[in-house]
Protein backbone atom coordinates (compact mmCIF):
# COMPACT_ATOMS: atom_id res chain seq x y z
CA UNK A 1 0.00 0.00 0.00
CA UNK A 2 1.04 3.16 -0.47
CA UNK A 3 2.86 5.05 2.59
CA UNK A 4 1.66 8.88 3.62
CA UNK A 5 4.82 10.18 4.75
CA UNK A 6 4.05 13.77 5.52
CA UNK A 7 1.42 15.95 6.91
CA UNK A 8 2.40 19.64 5.94
CA UNK A 9 -0.19 22.44 6.71
CA UNK A 10 0.43 26.13 6.61
CA UNK A 11 -1.08 29.10 5.89
CA UNK A 12 -0.87 30.47 2.19
CA UNK A 13 0.03 34.00 1.51
CA UNK A 14 -0.24 35.44 -2.20
CA UNK A 15 2.57 38.10 -1.42
CA UNK A 16 5.03 35.42 -0.78
CA UNK A 17 6.32 35.10 -4.33
CA UNK A 18 6.87 38.80 -4.94
CA UNK A 19 8.13 39.72 -1.82
CA UNK A 20 10.99 36.34 -1.80
CA UNK A 21 11.95 37.55 -5.70
CA UNK A 22 12.42 41.49 -5.24
CA UNK A 23 15.39 43.10 -4.88
CA UNK A 24 16.75 46.66 -3.94
CA UNK A 25 14.74 49.42 -2.71
CA UNK A 26 11.37 47.15 -3.38
CA UNK A 27 12.30 44.25 -1.23
CA UNK A 28 10.13 44.42 1.92
CA UNK A 29 12.22 44.56 5.39
CA UNK A 30 10.28 41.49 6.80
CA UNK A 31 11.20 39.07 3.53
CA UNK A 32 14.95 37.80 4.71
CA UNK A 33 13.46 36.05 7.77
CA UNK A 34 9.98 35.20 6.12
CA UNK A 35 12.66 33.66 3.02
CA UNK A 36 14.42 32.07 6.11
CA UNK A 37 11.37 30.70 7.50
CA UNK A 38 9.78 29.31 4.24
CA UNK A 39 13.59 27.39 3.39
CA UNK A 40 13.15 25.61 6.60
CA UNK A 41 9.62 24.47 6.15
CA UNK A 42 10.58 23.33 2.64
CA UNK A 43 13.10 21.21 4.41
CA UNK A 44 10.66 19.26 6.04
CA UNK A 45 8.64 17.95 2.89
CA UNK A 46 12.25 17.77 1.00
CA UNK A 47 13.09 14.91 3.66
CA UNK A 48 10.05 13.15 3.70
CA UNK A 49 10.56 12.33 -0.38
CA UNK A 50 7.47 12.13 -1.38
CA UNK A 51 6.58 10.77 -5.18
CA UNK A 52 3.01 12.41 -5.23
CA UNK A 53 1.36 15.49 -3.52
CA UNK A 54 -2.15 15.38 -2.19
CA UNK A 55 -2.97 19.15 -2.58
CA UNK A 56 -6.00 20.99 0.00
CA UNK A 57 -7.03 24.20 -0.89
CA UNK A 58 -10.13 26.54 -1.85
CA UNK A 59 -10.54 28.15 -4.92
CA UNK A 60 -11.37 31.68 -4.77
CA UNK A 61 -13.74 32.56 -7.21
CA UNK A 62 -12.26 31.97 -9.81
CA UNK A 63 -13.33 28.77 -11.90
CA UNK A 64 -15.48 27.91 -9.26
CA UNK A 65 -18.89 30.29 -9.16
CA UNK A 66 -22.32 30.79 -7.72
CA UNK A 67 -24.26 29.23 -9.84
CA UNK A 68 -22.46 25.64 -9.82
CA UNK A 69 -20.81 25.78 -6.34
CA UNK A 70 -19.49 22.21 -5.30
CA UNK A 71 -18.80 21.87 -1.26
CA UNK A 72 -16.04 19.17 -1.65
CA UNK A 73 -14.00 18.72 -5.05
CA UNK A 74 -11.40 16.36 -6.36
CA UNK A 75 -9.19 17.41 -9.80
CA UNK A 76 -8.78 14.42 -11.86
CA UNK A 77 -6.67 15.28 -14.66
CA UNK A 78 -3.73 14.63 -16.85
CA UNK A 79 -2.40 18.39 -15.83
CA UNK A 80 -3.18 21.50 -14.27
CA UNK A 81 -2.71 25.30 -15.13
CA UNK A 82 -2.26 27.15 -12.63
CA UNK A 83 -3.02 31.18 -11.76
CA UNK A 84 -5.68 33.52 -13.02
CA UNK A 85 -5.08 37.16 -15.00
CA UNK A 86 -6.44 38.40 -11.08
CA UNK A 87 -3.55 36.80 -9.56
CA UNK A 88 -1.11 37.35 -11.98
CA UNK A 89 -2.40 41.35 -11.93
CA UNK A 90 -2.64 41.78 -7.88
CA UNK A 91 0.30 39.74 -6.52
CA UNK A 92 1.99 39.08 -9.13
CA UNK A 93 1.90 35.43 -9.53
CA UNK A 94 3.43 33.72 -12.73
CA UNK A 95 1.65 31.08 -14.79
CA UNK A 96 2.66 27.24 -14.40
CA UNK A 97 1.62 23.68 -15.64
CA UNK A 98 1.12 20.89 -12.93
CA UNK A 99 1.22 17.45 -13.48
CA UNK A 100 -1.66 15.40 -12.49
CA UNK A 101 -1.72 11.86 -10.82
CA UNK A 102 -4.59 10.65 -12.31
CA UNK A 103 -4.66 7.23 -11.02
CA UNK A 104 -4.72 8.45 -7.59
CA UNK A 105 -7.72 11.05 -8.01
CA UNK A 106 -9.39 7.87 -9.71
CA UNK A 107 -8.94 6.23 -6.26
CA UNK A 108 -9.52 9.30 -4.16
CA UNK A 109 -12.57 9.87 -5.64
CA UNK A 110 -13.85 6.12 -5.97
CA UNK A 111 -12.78 5.42 -2.24
CA UNK A 112 -14.41 8.66 -1.13
CA UNK A 113 -17.83 7.90 -2.47
CA UNK A 114 -17.80 4.56 -0.87
CA UNK A 115 -16.96 6.54 2.53
CA UNK A 116 -19.90 8.63 1.95
CA UNK A 117 -18.47 11.94 1.06
CA UNK A 118 -20.45 13.04 -2.18
CA UNK A 119 -17.57 14.44 -3.93
CA UNK A 120 -17.32 16.67 -7.07
CA UNK A 121 -14.87 16.53 -10.07
CA UNK A 122 -13.35 18.19 -12.35
CA UNK A 123 -11.20 16.74 -15.28
CA UNK A 124 -10.47 20.45 -16.79
CA UNK A 125 -9.25 22.37 -13.17
CA UNK A 126 -7.09 25.47 -13.35
CA UNK A 127 -6.13 25.88 -9.99
CA UNK A 128 -5.24 29.08 -7.95
CA UNK A 129 -2.82 30.68 -4.93
CA UNK A 130 -4.94 28.29 -2.60
CA UNK A 131 -2.42 25.67 -4.40
CA UNK A 132 0.03 26.99 -6.12
CA UNK A 133 1.24 29.03 -2.92
CA UNK A 134 2.57 25.98 -1.53
CA UNK A 135 3.82 24.49 -4.36
CA UNK A 136 6.22 27.82 -4.19
CA UNK A 137 7.34 27.73 -0.82
CA UNK A 138 7.61 23.90 -0.54
CA UNK A 139 8.40 22.56 -4.02
CA UNK A 140 9.04 25.28 -6.07
CA UNK A 141 10.83 22.56 -8.80
CA UNK A 142 6.79 21.91 -9.47
CA UNK A 143 7.99 18.65 -10.21
CA UNK A 144 5.67 16.22 -8.50
CA UNK A 145 2.56 15.44 -9.97
CA UNK A 146 -0.69 16.33 -7.72
CA UNK A 147 -4.17 15.72 -6.54
CA UNK A 148 -6.41 18.96 -5.97
CA UNK A 149 -8.53 18.88 -3.50
CA UNK A 150 -10.85 21.95 -2.89
CA UNK A 151 -12.89 22.69 -0.38
CA UNK A 152 -15.83 25.64 -0.21
CA UNK A 153 -14.65 28.12 2.79
CA UNK A 154 -15.63 31.10 0.96
CA UNK A 155 -19.17 30.90 -0.47
CA UNK A 156 -22.05 30.17 2.49
CA UNK A 157 -23.78 28.11 3.55
CA UNK A 158 -20.42 25.94 3.97
CA UNK A 159 -19.99 22.52 5.54
CA UNK A 160 -19.49 22.41 9.21
CA UNK A 161 -16.32 22.41 10.47
CA UNK A 162 -16.91 18.93 11.69
CA UNK A 163 -17.06 17.51 7.91
CA UNK A 164 -13.67 19.01 7.34
CA UNK A 165 -11.97 16.72 10.33
CA UNK A 166 -13.86 13.94 8.99
CA UNK A 167 -12.83 14.35 5.12
CA UNK A 168 -9.59 14.95 6.30
CA UNK A 169 -9.33 11.76 8.43
CA UNK A 170 -10.97 9.74 5.91
CA UNK A 171 -8.42 11.00 3.10
CA UNK A 172 -5.63 9.82 5.52
CA UNK A 173 -7.41 5.97 5.37
CA UNK A 174 -7.71 6.43 1.21
CA UNK A 175 -4.09 7.57 0.56
CA UNK A 176 -3.51 4.45 3.29
CA UNK A 177 -5.48 2.07 1.27
CA UNK A 178 -4.08 2.92 -2.40
CA UNK A 179 -2.02 -0.18 -3.87
CA UNK A 180 0.89 1.32 -4.77
CA UNK A 181 4.27 1.78 -3.48
CA UNK A 182 3.99 5.66 -3.82
CA UNK A 183 5.46 7.89 -1.20
CA UNK A 184 2.35 10.07 -0.80
CA UNK A 185 2.45 13.59 1.30
CA UNK A 186 -0.66 15.68 1.72
CA UNK A 187 -0.40 19.33 1.53
CA UNK A 188 -3.14 22.10 3.01
CA UNK A 189 -3.38 25.34 3.14
CA UNK A 190 -5.96 27.85 5.20
CA UNK A 191 -5.96 30.95 7.32
CA UNK A 192 -5.75 31.88 10.84
CA UNK A 193 -7.87 34.75 11.46
CA UNK A 194 -8.30 37.09 8.06
CA UNK A 195 -9.82 40.02 7.40
CA UNK A 196 -10.79 40.57 3.45
CA UNK A 197 -12.86 43.74 2.30
CA UNK A 198 -13.87 44.64 5.69
CA UNK A 199 -12.68 47.16 7.99
CA UNK A 200 -9.77 45.42 9.66
CA UNK A 201 -8.22 44.38 6.52
CA UNK A 202 -4.28 44.87 6.24
CA UNK A 203 -3.69 46.05 9.54
CA UNK A 204 -0.13 45.71 11.32
CA UNK A 205 -1.21 41.87 12.82
CA UNK A 206 -3.81 39.66 12.06
CA UNK A 207 -7.14 40.95 12.72
CA UNK A 208 -7.54 38.64 15.88
CA UNK A 209 -4.01 37.88 17.50
CA UNK A 210 -5.64 35.69 20.26
CA UNK A 211 -7.20 33.57 18.08
CA UNK A 212 -4.30 32.98 16.50
CA UNK A 213 -2.71 32.19 19.38
CA UNK A 214 -5.66 29.34 20.11
CA UNK A 215 -5.31 28.06 16.63
CA UNK A 216 -1.70 27.54 16.54
CA UNK A 217 -1.70 25.42 19.83
CA UNK A 218 -4.89 23.44 18.34
CA UNK A 219 -2.97 22.42 15.45
CA UNK A 220 0.43 22.05 17.11
CA UNK A 221 -1.29 19.67 20.18
CA UNK A 222 -3.33 17.87 17.40
CA UNK A 223 -6.73 19.22 19.85
CA UNK A 224 -9.03 18.28 17.25
CA UNK A 225 -11.69 18.15 19.87
CA UNK A 226 -11.05 21.04 21.85
CA UNK A 227 -11.20 22.81 18.28
CA UNK A 228 -14.22 21.78 17.44
CA UNK A 229 -15.44 22.72 20.87
CA UNK A 230 -14.71 26.03 20.49
CA UNK A 231 -15.15 26.44 16.30
CA UNK A 232 -18.53 26.45 14.49
CA UNK A 233 -19.55 28.47 11.19
CA UNK A 234 -20.69 31.69 13.25
CA UNK A 235 -17.76 31.66 15.94
CA UNK A 236 -15.69 31.82 13.41
CA UNK A 237 -16.85 35.09 11.65
CA UNK A 238 -15.54 36.99 14.99
CA UNK A 239 -12.26 36.75 14.04
CA UNK A 240 -12.49 38.17 10.68
CA UNK A 241 -15.01 37.84 8.15
CA UNK A 242 -12.20 35.33 6.23
CA UNK A 243 -11.58 33.14 8.98
CA UNK A 244 -13.45 30.55 7.47
CA UNK A 245 -10.22 29.79 5.88
CA UNK A 246 -9.26 28.21 9.02
CA UNK A 247 -11.40 24.98 8.31
CA UNK A 248 -8.65 23.51 5.80
CA UNK A 249 -6.40 23.44 8.81
CA UNK A 250 -8.90 21.65 10.44
CA UNK A 251 -9.23 19.13 7.64
CA UNK A 252 -5.33 19.18 7.90
CA UNK A 253 -6.03 18.24 11.73
CA UNK A 254 -8.16 14.97 10.75
CA UNK A 255 -5.30 14.20 8.17
CA UNK A 256 -2.89 13.80 11.28
CA UNK A 257 -5.04 12.70 13.59
CA UNK A 258 -6.62 13.24 16.84
CA UNK A 259 -4.22 14.20 19.32
CA UNK A 260 -1.32 13.57 17.56
CA UNK A 261 1.43 16.44 18.23
CA UNK A 262 2.90 18.52 14.91
CA UNK A 263 6.77 17.62 14.57
CA UNK A 264 7.76 20.91 13.58
CA UNK A 265 5.95 24.33 13.95
CA UNK A 266 6.73 27.60 13.18
CA UNK A 267 5.04 30.83 12.67
CA UNK A 268 5.45 34.57 11.48
CA UNK A 269 3.54 37.33 12.59
CA UNK A 270 3.24 39.56 9.53
CA UNK A 271 1.27 42.40 8.43
CA UNK A 272 -2.63 41.70 8.01
CA UNK A 273 -2.06 37.65 9.00
CA UNK A 274 0.05 35.50 11.21
CA UNK A 275 1.85 32.74 9.48
CA UNK A 276 1.66 29.32 10.60
CA UNK A 277 3.68 26.24 9.46
CA UNK A 278 3.46 22.42 10.64
CA UNK A 279 4.35 19.47 9.73
CA UNK A 280 3.61 15.89 10.94
CA UNK A 281 6.06 12.28 10.17
CA UNK A 282 3.48 9.70 10.25
CA UNK A 283 5.47 7.21 9.85
CA UNK A 284 8.33 8.21 12.23
CA UNK A 285 10.51 11.36 12.96
CA UNK A 286 11.97 13.30 9.66
CA UNK A 287 9.89 11.17 7.50
CA UNK A 288 11.93 7.47 8.00
CA UNK A 289 10.55 5.08 9.09
CA UNK A 290 9.94 4.80 13.43
CA UNK B 1 -32.54 42.13 -4.59
CA UNK B 2 -30.35 40.07 -5.66
CA UNK B 3 -26.70 39.78 -3.76
CA UNK B 4 -25.89 36.88 -6.33
CA UNK B 5 -26.19 39.61 -8.95
CA UNK B 6 -23.89 41.54 -7.42
CA UNK B 7 -21.76 38.98 -6.91
CA UNK B 8 -22.04 38.10 -10.51
CA UNK B 9 -21.41 41.97 -11.31
CA UNK B 10 -18.32 41.81 -9.71
CA UNK B 11 -16.86 38.94 -10.96
CA UNK B 12 -17.38 38.90 -14.41
CA UNK B 13 -15.75 42.31 -14.52
CA UNK B 14 -12.47 41.38 -12.01
CA UNK B 15 -12.22 38.20 -14.93
CA UNK B 16 -11.84 40.64 -17.74
CA UNK B 17 -8.93 43.27 -18.51
CA UNK B 18 -11.34 45.52 -20.38
CA UNK B 19 -14.09 45.57 -18.62
CA UNK B 20 -11.67 46.65 -15.28
CA UNK B 21 -10.63 49.72 -17.01
CA UNK B 22 -14.40 50.56 -18.80
CA UNK B 23 -15.90 50.17 -15.48
CA UNK B 24 -12.68 52.17 -13.61
CA UNK B 25 -13.55 55.33 -16.28
CA UNK B 26 -17.21 55.19 -16.89
CA UNK B 27 -18.95 53.62 -14.28
CA UNK B 28 -22.79 54.28 -14.54
CA UNK B 29 -22.27 53.53 -18.57
CA UNK B 30 -20.68 50.28 -17.67
CA UNK B 31 -23.14 49.30 -14.74
CA UNK B 32 -26.23 50.05 -17.78
CA UNK B 33 -24.46 48.42 -20.18
CA UNK B 34 -23.40 45.02 -18.18
CA UNK B 35 -27.23 44.95 -16.87
CA UNK B 36 -28.55 44.52 -20.36
CA UNK B 37 -25.12 42.89 -21.85
CA UNK B 38 -23.83 40.11 -19.43
CA UNK B 39 -26.28 39.56 -16.75
CA UNK B 40 -28.38 37.10 -18.22
CA UNK B 41 -25.41 35.33 -19.41
CA UNK B 42 -24.83 31.83 -17.44
CA UNK B 43 -21.92 31.23 -17.52
CA UNK B 44 -20.86 27.86 -18.82
CA UNK B 45 -23.75 27.99 -21.67
CA UNK B 46 -24.31 29.19 -25.49
CA UNK B 47 -25.60 32.67 -25.36
CA UNK B 48 -28.72 32.07 -26.49
CA UNK B 49 -29.28 29.80 -23.19
CA UNK B 50 -29.77 33.18 -21.38
CA UNK B 51 -31.09 33.87 -17.75
CA UNK B 52 -34.29 35.67 -18.14
CA UNK B 53 -35.50 36.78 -14.37
CA UNK B 54 -32.09 39.08 -12.95
CA UNK B 55 -31.86 42.56 -12.34
CA UNK B 56 -30.45 44.71 -9.88
CA UNK B 57 -32.58 46.52 -7.59
CA UNK B 58 -32.28 50.69 -7.91
CA UNK B 59 -30.34 50.43 -4.74
CA UNK B 60 -27.50 47.92 -6.03
CA UNK B 61 -27.35 49.86 -8.95
CA UNK B 62 -26.73 53.12 -7.71
CA UNK B 63 -24.11 51.65 -5.32
CA UNK B 64 -22.36 50.05 -8.29
CA UNK B 65 -22.60 53.20 -10.52
CA UNK B 66 -21.26 55.43 -7.98
CA UNK B 67 -18.10 52.91 -7.18
CA UNK B 68 -19.56 52.94 -3.67
CA UNK B 69 -17.74 49.85 -2.00
CA UNK B 70 -18.53 50.73 1.78
CA UNK B 71 -22.45 50.31 0.40
CA UNK B 72 -21.60 47.14 -1.54
CA UNK B 73 -20.00 45.83 1.44
CA UNK B 74 -23.67 46.77 3.71
CA UNK B 75 -25.72 45.18 0.63
CA UNK B 76 -24.23 41.70 1.73
CA UNK B 77 -21.68 41.82 -1.87
CA UNK B 78 -19.13 39.31 -1.30
CA UNK B 79 -16.32 40.98 0.36
CA UNK B 80 -13.60 39.42 -1.40
CA UNK B 81 -14.77 39.97 -4.51
CA UNK B 82 -15.41 43.85 -3.76
CA UNK B 83 -11.57 43.82 -2.66
CA UNK B 84 -10.05 42.09 -5.65
CA UNK B 85 -11.86 44.21 -8.16
CA UNK B 86 -11.69 47.31 -5.81
CA UNK B 87 -7.66 47.18 -5.95
CA UNK B 88 -7.69 46.48 -9.57
CA UNK B 89 -9.16 49.72 -10.15
CA UNK B 90 -7.64 51.82 -7.68
CA UNK B 91 -4.59 51.02 -6.03
CA UNK B 92 -2.44 52.51 -8.99
CA UNK B 93 -3.89 56.04 -7.46
CA UNK B 94 -1.57 55.24 -4.14
CA UNK B 95 2.09 56.20 -3.94
CA UNK B 96 1.91 54.04 -0.84
CA UNK B 97 2.33 50.40 -0.66
CA UNK B 98 -1.13 48.84 0.62
CA UNK B 99 -2.53 52.96 0.37
CA UNK B 100 -5.34 51.83 -0.99
CA UNK B 101 -6.16 48.90 0.94
CA UNK B 102 -5.82 50.81 4.29
CA UNK B 103 -8.40 53.31 3.19
CA UNK B 104 -10.60 50.62 2.24
CA UNK B 105 -10.12 49.55 5.93
CA UNK B 106 -10.91 53.38 6.71
CA UNK B 107 -13.86 53.75 5.30
CA UNK B 108 -15.73 50.61 6.52
CA UNK B 109 -14.46 51.43 9.97
CA UNK B 110 -18.00 52.02 10.57
CA UNK B 111 -19.15 48.30 10.57
CA UNK B 112 -19.07 46.44 13.55
CA UNK B 113 -19.85 42.80 13.98
CA UNK B 114 -22.30 40.56 12.99
CA UNK B 115 -21.66 42.03 9.44
CA UNK B 116 -24.14 41.87 6.59
CA UNK B 117 -25.21 38.46 5.47
CA UNK B 118 -23.35 37.66 2.41
CA UNK B 119 -24.76 34.00 1.95
CA UNK B 120 -26.63 33.81 -1.96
Amino acid sequence: MAELVAVIASTHHPFYYRASTATGADRPPFADEWVRKIEAFRATLTRARPDVLVMVGSDHFHQLWLDNMPQFLVGKAPFYDANFYNEEREFGLPKMLLKGHEELSAHVLRAGLDAGFDLAFSNELRIDHSITCPIITLRPEADLPIVPVYTNIFAPPLPQPKRFVQLGAALREIIESWPSDQRVAVIGTGHLSLELGGPRQFGPHGPDPDFDRRAVAWIAGGDIEECLAEVSLESLHAPGNATHGFMDFMLMMGVAGEGRKADYVDTLDLFHTMEAYFAWYPGGQNGEPA
Amino acid sequence: MSRYLLDKFLYTVDRDPALVERYREDPAGTVAAWEAEYAPRLLNCVTHEATTWLAFDDTERAALAAHDYPRLFELGAHPFLTLTLFIAMFERDHAEPLGFQREYAERLAHMTLPYPDIST
